[in-house]
């Protein structure tokens, strides 16, 4: 089961571990990873009352923070009280919403999906046939797709973003500069999101698509005379598509974090750029809670692409060490 | 011994690669030579100028002046400091921690290894830019800062490559025979397996230090990157910004040299790909 692959395999393949049954367990691991993660960098400075009040509080304020956070206790039971007043969803208070992080991270979250959604569907339609005619095609077309994944790779999304409003918004004054609302506002970010999940996914399905097609189960359909057209895109794409689901679970987390550059070009109101925000005002309690919400969603849509591989390509369960 | 760039598919643009990347390389070194300006020198009667071959431009200022008549191309050039410094040092960084790492987990197996698997897998559970700008905001910003964090985002690249390799290599005969005969765990890993997986390590630092110049960029256009009185891609991309109406290329030029900077990389580290692993040729 080793799919071999020009670059961005050795890159972003995830360990072998998460093919184990174990599944739950391990997802529960690196959770536990990220909350400690986010516990010890808060800690690492001293006294995290330095960074979890504004730096106006008063004597009492600070006190009583320091009470809430038990931080004349040891660091382990520290951490345990961290913890459970994370799964209880309780990030402290936003200095300048004065609003509990939690509320203000989930408000903003529905934008971020919905961005990081759309770009991740624009991806897979662009990048599923691209990939595939690239490979089937091969020669020029192959040399094409190689040029423009290269180029994709290599334009910072930011720069991007800010072509596309110079032209689109300023010059033809097409499509609104930025904002929230309508769909006409979803268009330019959601497409300069997308540009570097094409150009690595479509090299992906390209690559995929090359080794499918000299597979022997396809030199049998196309023995049996079936169109071509049929080999390709019914019984070689169905096999390309396991890496992809694979790698699109990785997809999306790339996207949430790229998504943090695009929102703040497009002035979108996603938690990247609540997050930029927060750091401009030094609100740290709404940082933490908003890297610590979004570490864990991200875990959750990882294991949803597990899972959904295990179900696509049965092999994936067998419990066998590589 | 054949001569290099001249084999392959990937030769000529390996060689466009190497050439971008040298050009970019002179830029850093000889920036106080090749600048025709210094890059924070002000004139304010100067200011906003477009490039030379617009009908208001000047041929003394090429690409045109900023906000406040600072000349870009001058910038430019000494940008390239920045961006190749903190590519190069964060990838560097990364590649020895990583490389560790990755060697002992796949030599040694058992709980080392799902320890460091472990961290890994955590690792990539952080939305990055925001897991970046979480500890720039803890510890400040300022270029070791900014290395470190980026080391950070690039040491999975090699952990994980340099594990599977040395997996598969703790198995093979040579490595048997040299426990054999009383090497210690130490000297096999230094002598007997990082000269194999070294290729690999190459070809992962040249994609990484794409990946660390490319973050270096965004964050600095977030204004949590090295130091906002050095001219940086990212910052001068952030600062065109807000003339993006009237001086289209404040916000341009930048951009297209952060673009060049990581294709020229990771066209490079494609050709080394090619060139260096064995399964390839």
């Amino acid at each position: 089961m080793e799919q071999k692959e020009a670059r961005p395999s050795f890159l972003k393949k995830r360990s072998k571990r998460l093919l184990f049954p174990g599944r739950f367990l391990h997802a529960l691991a690196v959770l536990f990873g990220v909350s400690l993660a986010t516990f010890l960098v808060a800690h690492a400075t001293g006294d995290p009352v330095d960074l979890l009040v504004s730096p106006s509080a008063t004597l009492a304020v600070r006190a009583q923070m320091r009470s809430t956070l038990g931080l004349d206790r040891p660091l382990m039971e520290q951490y345990l009280l961290f913890l459970s007043h994370a799964l209880h969803g309780d990030f402290g208070q936003s200095f300048i919403y004065h609003q509990s992080v939690t509320t203000l991270v989930l408000a903003r979250l529905g934008p971020t999906l919905i961005l990081a959604g759309s770009a991740f569907a624009i991806a897979l339609a662009v990048s599923l046939p691209l990939g595939v005619l690239a490979a089937a095609r091969g020669g020029w077309a192959a040399g094409a797709l190689q040029l423009f994944s290269m180029l994709g790779l290599a334009i910072p999304s930011f720069w991007l973003g800010l072509m596309l409003v110079l032209l689109f918004a300023v010059n033809l004054r097409l499509l609104p500069v930025d904002g929230y609302g309508t769909f006409s506002h979803l268009i330019l970010p959601a497409l300069t999101l997308s540009l570097q999940s094409i150009a690595r996914l479509s090299r992906l399905v390209a690559s995929g698509m090359r080794g499918a097609l000299q597979s022997d189960y396809v030199r049998t359909a196309r023995a049996k005379g079936l169109l071509e057209g049929r080999v390709v895109w019914v019984h070689a794409l169905r096999n390309v598509l396991v890496p992809v689901v694979t790698m699109a679970g990785l997809e999306l987390g790339d996207l949430l974090s790229s998504a943090v550059v695009v929102e703040v070009v497009f002035a979108w109101p996603g938690i990247g750029r609540l997050a930029v925000t927060a750091l401009g005002e030094r609100d740290f309690p709404l940082l933490q809670g908003t890297v610590f919400i979004a570490g864990f969603g991200f875990v959750m849509i990882n294991a949803g692409a597990d899972a959904l591989c295990a179900r696509l390509d049965p092999r994936l369960n067998v419990r066998t060490r590589a | 011994m054949r001569l290099p760039f001249t084999r392959g598919a990937r030769s000529l643009s390996g060689l466009i690669g190497a050439l971008l990347l040298a050009a970019v390389l002179a830029c850093a070194i000889g920036a106080p030579r090749i600048a025709p300006y210094r890059p924070t020198q002000i004139d304010l009667r100067q200011r906003l100028l477009p490039p030379a071959w617009e009908p208001t431009g000047s041929t003394r200022h090429l690409l045109g002046t900023d906000n406040v008549g600072r000349d870009m191309l001058s910038r430019i050039v000494w940008g390239a400091r920045i961006s190749l410094s903190v590519g190069l040092a964060a990838s560097l960084l990364g590649a020895m921690a990583g490389s560790t790492l990755g060697l002992c987990a796949g030599f040694f197996g058992g709980p080392t290894d799902s320890i460091i698997s472990w961290l890994i897998d955590v690792q990539l559970a952080f939305p990055f830019t925001l897991f970046a700008i979480f500890l720039l905001a803890v510890f400040g910003g300022g270029f070791l800062p900014v290395v470190f964090v980026l080391a950070l985002a690039t040491w999975v690249n090699y952990a994980r490559i340099v594990r599977s390799q040395a997996q598969s290599l703790r198995a093979q005969d040579f490595v048997t025979a040299a426990r054999a005969i009383g090497v210690g765990a130490p000297r096999i890993l230094r002598r007997y397996i990082l000269p194999a997986v070294l290729p690999s390590i190459v070809v992962v630092a040249s994609f990484s230090a794409a990946q660390a110049i490319l973050t270096e960029a965004a964050l600095s256009f977030l204004g949590v990157g090295v130091d906002p009185t050095i001219p940086s891609w990212g910052a001068m991309v952030n600062l065109g910004r807000n003339y993006l109406q009237g001086a289209w290329w404040m916000a341009t030029f930048p951009g297209i040299a952060i673009a060049i900077t990581v294709l020229a990389a990771n066209l490079l580290g494609d050709w080394l790909g090619a060139r260096l692993d064995p399964r390839g040729r």
